[in-house]
This record gives structure tokens, C-alpha cells and sequence, in this order.
């Protein structure tokens, strides 16, 4: 069989306009994902059963039903339910962020928790609160040693992004199918969507190295 | 009136009491040598009193004023009296992300809200006082241990404290470094500070502490001026323990 990629060649501007979706919703889920889970985690780690029993049933709940069966339901589910629409976009970004939030709830608590314990006393013997030892004494440290971790959350959620296509969403792989249905170019068309990703995922990849190299020297 | 009065103190961990019932007067510039077997409750005494530890019974009564009521401490009185009572660890506690002078200004940063160039003039006044004015840019892993610990104690002076709690603060050190520590809290003795001490440094204790503390299964088992309970111990269980730490002394 002959390669012919130029029919993919040929549909570059939807191919860019799949990788600006595919980022778009990359980075509303990176910052909600990871930012709802940092709160969700502190809730992990609280001794009130109040903040407890919440997280913990959230975090439980959305580690183990699949994110493509939650975009879905909030797609198709949701609006029956509630009296709105939602778009693609939205579905997908809640389906992402809430997955993505349940695992790195649990990476931060695992970071919180690894830290001595004489940083409290420490923190507390000078007369911080709660807050202000959590602040400026756990989790800058914390955050150190939770940085590889991180990094690969960060990793999980731009390949999830894939499953945006689902509901339509313009994404890259949406913009693969959709080349490969008119061009009847499968082979070309999915392969320049797995290269497009390897090209944006190496680097940071890479990088993850590079920082659990560095974490680990420090340590 | 004393500064700290102690009334009925009673801790339990589980099902074991490791204090009982513990009365405590402290009086303004006295310093106070607890001593006493591994597990008599010598470090939880010294963690109740800044509330590093929540007392289950008993009253703590700091400058006239009661703290609690017991068993319903608030947050930001805690946070207070801790300010008051600063606090110096067997194992230093120095927070590894910052430099020396950075572990003494952060009391003053976040807790006192003063500003960058106030905290940090006041954090290499007592960075000299402990004798480490040079290292003020150092960070805790490239500090020996006695010279940890005298951050950690300048980190506590930085704050005011009108008491020092000292917990075991030469166990942790290798033998040589013990004396650069004790010199320091000598000095601070001779400055006329209230401070309560836990250490097994028998001879520091005699020669600085103004009144010695024997505990023994979570109660004050003996106590007198250092003359008194080291030299010519009452109690058969304090003789017992103080021939246990001379037994290789020549």
C-alpha cells in the first residue's frame, strides 16, 4: 500500500483547529482538575468527618466510573435533569476535571501526609494556625515531592482530552475522524493525530525526568 | 503571682495516663529542670503547657488568665498562648525550604504580619545572639546539629516569648556539639528568662536550673532547689535514677 499523506497535508487548518481545542480543554482541566483536587485533598486529610466523609465519597465516586461514561452523562444525562443545556466543551471539561480531581486529591494528601511531623510543631510552637502552617510550611514542601506526580496527572488529562470526541467536541482526534471519513485516509489521518500528540507530549515527558532527577538529588 | 500555674493536669494516650494529676507553680524568671525516666511524661508535661498537647483534665492558667475551658480550646487562643510560650525541639524542626534567617523571620512574617525589612533585622539580632550572625543565608541541610539548634532557638526568641520550653534540646546532638547549645541556653538563663528545661544534662540542670523536677509515672515525684533533689535526694526512686546517670561518672 502507498502512504499518502498529502491528503492529510491538505487539511491542516482542521487539524489546527483540533490541537487549539484539544489545548483549550487541556488547560481549563489542568487548573480545574488540579486546583479542585487540592481542595478535595485537604478534605482527605481533615479530621472534621464534615470535610471527611465528602471528600472522601467524591474522590471514591469518580475513581471508579469511567470519565467516558461521566462525559456522556453529562451530555446526555444532565439536561434531562436539569433545565439546560450543556455543550461539548463543558460536558467534557466537567468530565476531566472531576476524574482528574479524584486522583490528585489523593496525590496531594499522600504529599501532605509524608511530611514529619515536627513541621507542625514547628510551624505551631511559633504560633501559626492551621492555615498558615498549611501554607507556608507543608505544602511547599509537599508540593516538591508531589511535583513528578503531578506531571503525570498533567500528562493523563491532555491524552483524556481524546475522549471529548465522543460528544463532538472539536478536538484533534475529533478533526482524525473527521479527515479519515471524508478523505477515506484512516491510516494517514490517525497516525498524524498519534504523531501531533507524541510531538506535544514528549517534551513534557521529558521533562518529568528532568524534575524527579532533580527532586531526588535534593532530597 | 506566678506566670504559669498548672492545676490537675492529667494527659492520657489510649488507655495509658502519662500524666496524673500534675500541680505547677512557675514563677517569673525561675528555670526549671524536669527530669525523669524514659515515658514519665516529662515531653507531654512540656507539650501541654503551650498546647502542643490537649490536656484531658486540669487547667493551665497563663499570667492570671485561664486558658480554655478544658477540652474546648479555641484555635486562635492556642495560637496565642504559643506566642507566649515559644518552644525549642529535640529535633530542631527547622524548616528545610528556608535559609536561617528565613526560619527566624517566618514567626514574624506570617504570624506577627510585620514587614520583610523589620522581621529581618530582628532575625539577625537573635541569629547573633546564638553566635550564627554568618549564617544567616544558610539552609538547615548545610547546618551542623548544634548549629540547628540554635536556630531553632533563635526562631523562638524572635517571637518574645515570656517563657521557653526546652524539650531534650541536646539529646539529638553528637557529644562535641552539646556545649555550643548549652552555652547558649545558659546565657539565656543568666538573662533572667522563665524557662523549663527536659533534659538528662544532670550537671547543666545543677549548675543553671533554679528548682529541679523529678517526674515518675506521671506525677511530680520529688522537687526542691538543685542542692536538695541532686545532691540529697528524699524520694528512694530519684536516688535510684540519679545513680542510673552517674553510674560511669569518674
Amino acid at each position: 500500500m502507498k502512504w499518502d499523506f498529502a491528503s492529510v497535508f491538505d487539511n491542516t487548518d482542521a487539524l489546527l483547529a483540533g490541537a487549539a481545542g484539544t489545548l483549550r480543554l487541556f488547560a481549563i482541566c489542568l487548573v480545574c482538575g488540579l486546583s479542585l483536587g487540592l481542595v478535595v485533598g485537604l478534605g482527605r486529610y481533615a479530621r472534621s468527618k464534615w470535610l471527611y466523609w465528602p471528600a472522601t465519597a467524591f474522590v471514591e465516586f469518580f475513581r471508579n466510573t469511567p470519565v467516558l461514561v461521566q462525559i456522556l452523562w453529562f451530555y446526555f444525562a444532565l439536561p434531562i435533569l436539569l433545565p439546560f443545556t450543556i455543550n461539548p466543551l463543558a460536558a467534557a471539561a466537567l468530565g476531566i476535571s472531576l476524574n482528574s480531581a479524584a486522583f490528585s486529591a489523593e496525590i496531594y494528601r499522600g504529599g501532605i501526609q509524608s511530611i514529619d511531623k515536627g513541621q507542625w510543631d514547628g510551624a505551631r510552637a511559633i504560633g501559626m494556625g492551621w492555615g498558615q502552617a498549611m501554607r507556608r510550611i507543608i505544602l511547599p514542601q509537599a508540593i516538591k515531592r508531589m511535583l513528578p506526580a503531578l506531571t503525570n496527572r498533567a500528562i493523563e488529562i491532555f491524552k483524556m482530552s481524546t475522549l471529548a470526541s465522543a460528544v463532538a467536541y472539536v478536538e484533534l482526534l475529533q478533526q482524525g475522524k473527521l479527515i479519515a471519513s471524508l478523505n477515506f485516509n484512516p491510516i494517514e489521518a490517525y497516525t498524524a493525530v498519534a504523531v501531533i500528540f507524541f510531538v506535544f507530549l514528549w517534551p513534557l515527558v521529558q521533562f518529568t525526568y528532568v524534575l524527579e532527577r532533580r527532586l531526588g538529588r535534593s532530597e | 503571682m506566678s506566670l504559669l500555674q498548672v492545676r490537675g493536669l492529667t494527659k492520657r494516650f489510649g488507655k495509658t495516663d502519662v500524666l496524673r494529676g500534675i500541680d505547677l507553680d512557675v514563677q517569673p524568671g525561675e528555670r526549671i529542670a524536669i527530669l525523669g525516666a524514659s515515658g514519665s511524661g516529662k515531653s507531654t508535661l512540656l507539650r501541654c503547657l503551650n498546647f502542643m498537647e490537649m490536656p484531658d483534665v486540669g487547667t493551665v492558667t497563663l499570667d492570671g488568665k485561664v486558658i480554655g475551658p478544658s477540652g474546648k480550646y479555641r484555635e486562635s487562643e492556642l495560637t496565642q498562648v504559643r506566642q507566649r510560650v515559644g518552644m525549642v525541639f529535640q529535633q530542631f524542626n527547622l524548616f528545610p525550604h528556608m535559609t536561617a534567617v528565613g526560619n527566624v523571620m517566618e514567626g514574624l512574617r506570617t504570624v506577627r504580619r510585620q514587614s520583610k525589612a523589620e522581621a529581618r533585622t530582628r532575625a539577625e539580632k537573635e541569629l547573633a545572639r546564638v553566635g550564627l550572625a554568618d549564617k544567616a543565608e544558610t539552609y538547615p541541610a548545610h547546618l551542623s546539629g548544634g548549629q540547628k539548634q540554635r536556630v531553632a532557638i533563635a526562631r523562638a526568641l524572635a517571637m518574645d516569648p515570656e517563657m521557653l520550653l526546652f524539650d531534650e534540646p541536646t539529646s539529638a546532638l553528637d557529644p562535641e556539639l552539646v556545649g555550643e547549645v548549652l552555652n547558649v541556653i545558659r546565657s539565656l538563663a543568666d538573662e533572667g528568662r522563665t524557662m523549663l528545661l527536659v533534659t538528662h544534662e544532670l550537671g547543666f540542670a545543677y549548675h543553671v536550673a533554679t528548682r529541679i523536677i523529678f517526674l515518675a509515672d506521671g506525677t511530680i515525684h520529688e522537687q526542691g532547689t538543685p542542692d536538695e533533689v541532686l545532691k540529697n535526694p528524699r524520694q528512694e526512686r530519684t536516688r535510684a535514677f540519679l545513680a542510673s546517670h552517674k553510674q560511669f561518672s569518674f
